[in-house]
């Protein structure tokens, strides 16, 4: 049972503690370039495409529904398209829809949570009211309601996404000003006469920014997340664009016989959603003073 | 003790009351965000093939020509009325289709809290109190991939094991069509089951509901893992805990009485806040297991521009939400003794 609670043994292992922290912070990074690798590799396989995909993702090449093996690594799905090729051409999507969602997020979460934080008062409240009904409503469903509304296309698609995630940069950012905003070097600049746009581009943004990284990977796996879900819905992409999404909406009622046509694309949504969460995971490891402090703390005291 | 829970059932009943008002805004603001969207319920439902004088037809029948404020009213009445207006796509009372689905929900995201809570609470322990140890990041990739995992394709997966390959478990809807459901009373068929001390329909029911609920439950537990293991992690670095210890207290009563306590105060109240992402998940999960719930309800109704039945979704969404963030705050106050209203 004394294993179980090992932090309690601190003060036996204190003389590890070194070796412990510094072990702690390189599996972090370790962590991170596993993240930053995967993510790469499918940037570029997406940009590849053309050239190492051994067949066109929209032609007929096969029976449909041919098993895994000889020139299809991965079978060929109810139309006889070859799944490997759809895949490896699939992945500009989700790439895409990351690009463009979370630039929208945040271009706008971004500058209206510097403002709302800074400023602070009845804007202040007002904004904080209106991101969070935003927030506490089910993401899915809203982004369901604006590509409803809005119709296909990856344009439509990431604002949908994007409607989402603006409260998360949102509160994120805000409250990090709001924090930021009550040190004694903001105050002595403003005191000091500087203009307040100064302030927040010279002493507020570059604090906050570091959040931004975190965020970043956690809204980017969301968003290829919540493409595949709408895309199941059948709310997605027009058909005709090689999509993971998208072939598993259309293969997924014949799961039990080709399972092939469904499990690759599902699985290479996995990888990439994962790995973008490992570069997340990682530094915000690295970032977070608020777990890291504990650790100097006891480090210091035994 | 009598002061404070009697301020407890004040701080509830204000909270009842204030629920009116606030689902009167909601409705109001669904009733204008769909009027202002584009595409109506009968274009939306009948396509561009319909004829157009039938189209208009209906049309005038449904009040949609009236002027927005009699629209508003008409509306709003058969809100007081309590049937909550009449489904466009179905022709049934909105309040039926939601007695016929909000069960089948209820039972699919109380079954999946469970199970995330359990693997959540219990791995994001282990894992906090095994700090940067192998076992702590096993625990975090886990809880990272679960997470991350898209939750229609885990459910297909589990229901290509468990239901067609293993054949242990059925793979769709809520109650076998060859035994007679119990009868109705709450609407939910394990309890409905239990009430009517049939064995057999209970065991089938909670047969149809291993498979969703894990689905939908070990996704979630994925969030869970983590902010228990970060509060677990707090709370045995915090003052109390070094007090505790240096009071020559064992490791484990430590745990148990200080550290784990004071560690799932924000847990539970983040689990109340995942309730959105419960139902978003509910929707690919229904989708996925043909469990006719709330969330493929919703799905229909907004791709159909439904607009009653959009409009009672919400009203039940905001109690239920209402309801959830009073059961947490009521739960936080008996955890923390510090919490009071």
């Amino acid at each position: 049972m004394a294993g179980w609670f090992a932090r309690g043994r601190i003060s036996v292992v204190g003389r590890l503690m070194g070796s412990f922290l510094q072990k702690s912070r390189t599996i972090a990074g370790v962590i991170v370039w596993i993240g930053i690798a995967i993510v790469l590799a499918i940037i570029l396989m997406a940009m590849l495409a053309p050239f190492i995909a051994p067949f066109d993702p929209n032609t007929k090449v096969a029976n449909p529904e041919t098993a895994p093996g000889g020139p299809f690594l991965m079978g060929t799905d109810r139309s006889g398209q070859d799944v490997l090729s759809r895949i490896i051409w699939g992945a500009r999507v989700p790439l895409a829809i990351i690009a463009v969602a979370t630039t929208m997020s945040l271009v706008i979460g971004l500058p209206i949570g510097l403002l709302s934080g800074f400023v602070g008062g009845r804007l202040d409240r007002i904004l904080v009211l209106v991101m969070d009904s935003i927030y506490a409503f089910p993401g899915l469903l809203l982004a369901i309601v604006v590509a409803a509304i809005i119709g296909r296309g990856i344009l439509n698609i990431s604002f949908a996404i994007a409607v989402v995630y603006i409260p998360t940069y949102f509160r994120v950012i805000r409250n990090h000003v709001a924090s930021v905003k009550q040190e004694p070097y903001v105050e002595a600049a403003m005191a000091l006469g500087m203009p307040r746009r100064r302030v927040i581009g010279r002493y507020v943004l570059p604090n906050v920014a570091q959040s931004i990284p975190v965020i970043f990977s956690v809204n980017a796996a969301d968003s290829v997340l919540t493409e595949a879900g709408l895309t199941f819905l059948g709310l997605g992409l027009p058909p005709g664009i090689p999509d993971w999404g998208f072939d598993i909406s259309l293969n997924w009622q014949r799961f039990d016989a080709v399972w092939w046509a469904t499990f690759y694309p599902g699985l290479f949504i996995l990888i990439l959603t994962t790995a973008l969460t490992f570069i997340g995971e990682g530094l915000n490891d690295i970032l977070n003073p608020l777990l890291r402090k504990k650790e100097y703390k006891s480090v210091a005291e035994a | 003790m009598a002061g404070s829970s009697a301020s407890l059932r004040a701080y509830v009943i204000a909270r009842v009351i204030l629920m009116v008002p606030m689902l009167l805004l909601l409705l109001t603001f669904t009733f204008l965000l769909l009027r202002v969207a584009p595409g109506d319920p009968v274009n939306a439902i009948y396509g561009e093939r319909g004829n157009p004088q039938v189209i208009d037809q209906i049309k005038r029948e449904l009040g949609l020509y009236d002027p927005l404020y009699v629209q508003y009213f008409t509306y709003l009445r058969s809100v007081f009325t309590g049937n909550m207006g009449t489904s466009i796509l179905t022709s049934k009372p909105v309040i039926e289709e939601v007695q016929d689905r909000m069960p089948a929900t209820l039972e699919l995201t109380f079954s999946s809290m469970i199970v995330a809570s359990v693997l959540g609470i219990g791995l994001g322990t282990f894992a906090g109190t095994r700090r940067d140890r192998p076992a702590d990041y096993g625990t975090r990739i886990f809880a990272a991939m679960a997470y991350n995992i898209p939750i229609f394709w885990f459910g297909l997966i589990l229901k290509l094991i468990f239901g067609l390959w293993l054949g242990w478990l059925p793979v769709s809807g809520r109650f076998s069509p060859r035994l007679s459901p119990p009868p109705h009373v709450t609407g939910l068929y394990t309890i409905d089951s239990l009430l009517a001390l049939d064995l057999r329909a209970f065991v089938d029911s909670v047969a149809h509901l291993i498979l969703p609920s894990l689905t939908l439950g070990i996704v979630l537990a994925g969030f869970f893992i983590r902010i228990t293991r970060v509060n677990v992690i707090q709370a045995m670095g915090s003052d109390f805990v070094e007090a505790a210890r240096a009071r020559g207290i064992p490791e484990q009563a430590v745990f148990f009485q200080h550290a784990l306590k004071n560690a799932l105060v924000p847990v539970i109240t983040t689990m109340g806040l995942t309730f959105a992402l419960l139902f978003s998940g509910a929707i690919l999960t229904e989708t996925v297991f043909s469990f006719e719930g709330m969330g493929r309800f919703v799905f229909l109704a907004i791709s159909y521009r439904d607009y009653p039945a959009i409009q009672g979704a919400v009203v039940y969404y905001g109690i239920l939400m209402v309801v959830i963030s009073l059961f947490i705050d009521i739960l936080n106050a008996f955890v923390d003794p510090r919490i009071r209203y």
